[in-house]
């Protein structure tokens, strides 16, 4: 069995996504970071940098960890809350 | 004045400790809310990953009959990697495949449910698809919390906040100290389906019996470890990194589980094996130190959300950390209800429950432990320098005569560093840790 495609490996994960991005990202101040370790760290791989140094982000395939803000050092970039009730990852085997 | 309250108690989050929390405030004869803003309970949880059901006992008697278990853990093992070598402590117990049981693996969502059943049965009112948004304050006290319903205020006389490793509701107490990243780390797991009699053969195992491997090294030099155990018919392979190391190192996660699964000592294993379910999750691994204040004046807080996973090397608990805090939680809510004041005067009695239970108790021994574990010598250079004089051992240099053991332990500690001063300074820190 080969590897698998990263797109593969998400869509293993039951999403119940809600209309409202729980996590927003300033991608202005994105681009004055030098670390990006939201792109390195999070799980899902959700954080793209973009070609003018910014980043973008989407939030339906979201593990609702907290890695990102965790580990963001630059203040007011991302904005973390959960998804309304009853949205976002819903594991099963894990 | 303050207004009516609408339940005796809110808990928030039905994992294991809000589960526990409800459960007994519901047989304490209390009317008690117990929030979910998942689905179902154990929706939004993994682990890496053996419930350990002692603490069970007192609460569900014969638990073990009626938790959906994947398999009772009767081997045990400990494995150092380096890049192609492993030293294994490997133990079997045929006691632990008996009633009462030992450990268990269990899958989160169906373990969660089941526990939040258990508050369900004795009154508990479970609401799910509900997120609490915020405390409700009056008075310098909590007085219950605001959720994402319409109309979603609910004032309670005591709030327990099991809401996880995040916990925003104890932070926006003000409860939480420890700040940035170096007390977390990050548990990615993938689920792996392998036919029944297969996961037999490869772990030498008979019926529900099952095993548990933890693992040091193998993170390609990110401070953390891996997990490698068996449930009926999948197995969870895993990695728990450092979030400071896996910035630095620019390694992704699933690349690290890749690495693990790609090891000599772990591929034959896994082989195969076709992911059902890739999961991710915090852990709060900083121990006693980075603890937050565990009550205040009509809130307490309990299980990952009050920072309880123990993560001390050779023991790595968590599951019976949240039910024993949880528990202990609605004991002590339960007590200040029947007296008439959930302030501070009689909640702060939580955390002297906790500190004569297993809780506090191991976490106060053991609060070295996690600085230790997580340093550089005992996170890479004692299992290379192990695996170095292992393999000197027994390899066969014929026709030279074998060499001294003890020639061999220093040249395995000098090639990689190590120092006399270091070795022992840190012997004394584990014999002060764990002895």
């Amino acid at each position: 069995m080969g590897p698998i495609s990263f797109e593969e490996r998400m869509a293993t994960v039951d999403f119940r996504v809600g209309s409202r991005p729980h996590i927003t990202v300033e991608t202005e101040i994105c681009r004055s970071c030098t670390t990006r370790a939201c792109v390195v760290c999070c799980p899902a791989n959700l954080f793209v940098p973009t070609a003018d140094g910014g980043i973008l982000f989407n939030y339906e395939q979201c593990f609702e960890c907290g890695t990102c803000y965790v580990v963001c050092n630059r203040s007011g970039a991302i904005t973390w809350t959960y998804p309304d009730g009853g949205h976002g990852v819903a594991f099963r085997r894990s | 004045m303050r207004e009516a309250s609408d339940v005796d108690a809110v808990v928030v989050g039905a994992g294991p400790a809000g589960s526990a929390a409800a459960l007994v405030l519901a047989r304490a004869g209390r009317n008690v809310v117990l929030l979910e803003r998942g689905p179902f309970p154990g929706s939004k949880n993994m682990y890496g990953g053996v419930v350990y059901g002692r603490i069970l006992d007192g609460l569900v008697p014969d638990w073990y009959r009626q938790a959906p278990v994947q398999r009772y853990v009767t081997r045990r093992s400990t494995m150092i990697l380096t890049d192609d070598a492993a030293l294994t402590v490997d133990f079997r117990s045929g006691k632990w495949g008996r009633e009462p049981y030992n450990g268990v693996t269990a899958f989160r969502p169906d373990f969660d449910a089941w526990l939040a059943d258990q508050a369900v049965a004795a009154g508990a009112l479970l609401v799910c698809e509900t997120t609490a948004t915020g405390l409700l304050r009056q008075d310098g006290r909590v007085v219950g919390v605001t959720t994402d319903r319409p109309d979603g205020e609910l004032r309670a006389d005591v709030v327990i906040a099991c809401d996880g490793v995040n916990s925003f509701l104890a932070k926006e107490a003000g409860l939480h100290t420890a700040e940035g990243s170096a007390h977390l780390t990050l548990g990615a797991k993938e689920t792996l389906a392998l036919p029944r009699e297969l996961i037999e053969q490869r772990f030498g195992v008979r019926g529900r019996d099952g095993v548990d491997i933890e693992i040091l090294g193998g993170t390609s030099g990110i401070a953390g470890g891996g997990f490698l155990y068996t449930n009926l018919d999948s197995v969870s392979v895993g990695v728990v990194l450092s979030l400071d190391g896996l910035s630095r190192q620019k390694a992704r996660p699933e690349e690290l589980i890749a690495r693990l699964k790609a090891h000599p000592a772990i591929a034959p294993l896994v082989e195969g094996g076709e992911l059902l379910e890739y999961s991710a999750h915090l852990i709060p691994e900083g121990g006693y130190d980075t603890m937050p204040a565990l009550a205040a004046s009509g809130l307490l807080v309990a299980g990952d959300a009050a920072g309880m996973c123990l993560a001390a090397g050779i023991w790595l608990e968590g599951v019976n950390f949240a039910i024993g805090s949880g528990a202990a939680a609605g004991q002590v809510a339960a007590d200040a209800l029947s007296r008439g004041d959930t302030s501070m005067a009689q909640l702060g009695a939580y955390r002297a429950a906790l500190e004569t239970n297993f809780v506090l108790a191991d976490h106060a021994k053991l609060r070295r432990a996690p600085h230790l574990v997580l340093s550089d010598r005992v996170q890479q250079r004692y299992p290379q320098m192990m695996c170095d004089l292992v393999e000197a051992m027994f390899t066969v240099d014929n026709p030279r005569p074998k060499p001294g053991l003890a020639r061999l332990a220093r040249r395995a500690a000098k090639a990689n560093g190590v120092r006399l001063r270091d070795l022992a300074r840190d012997a004394v820190t584990a014999a002060r840790t764990f002895g």
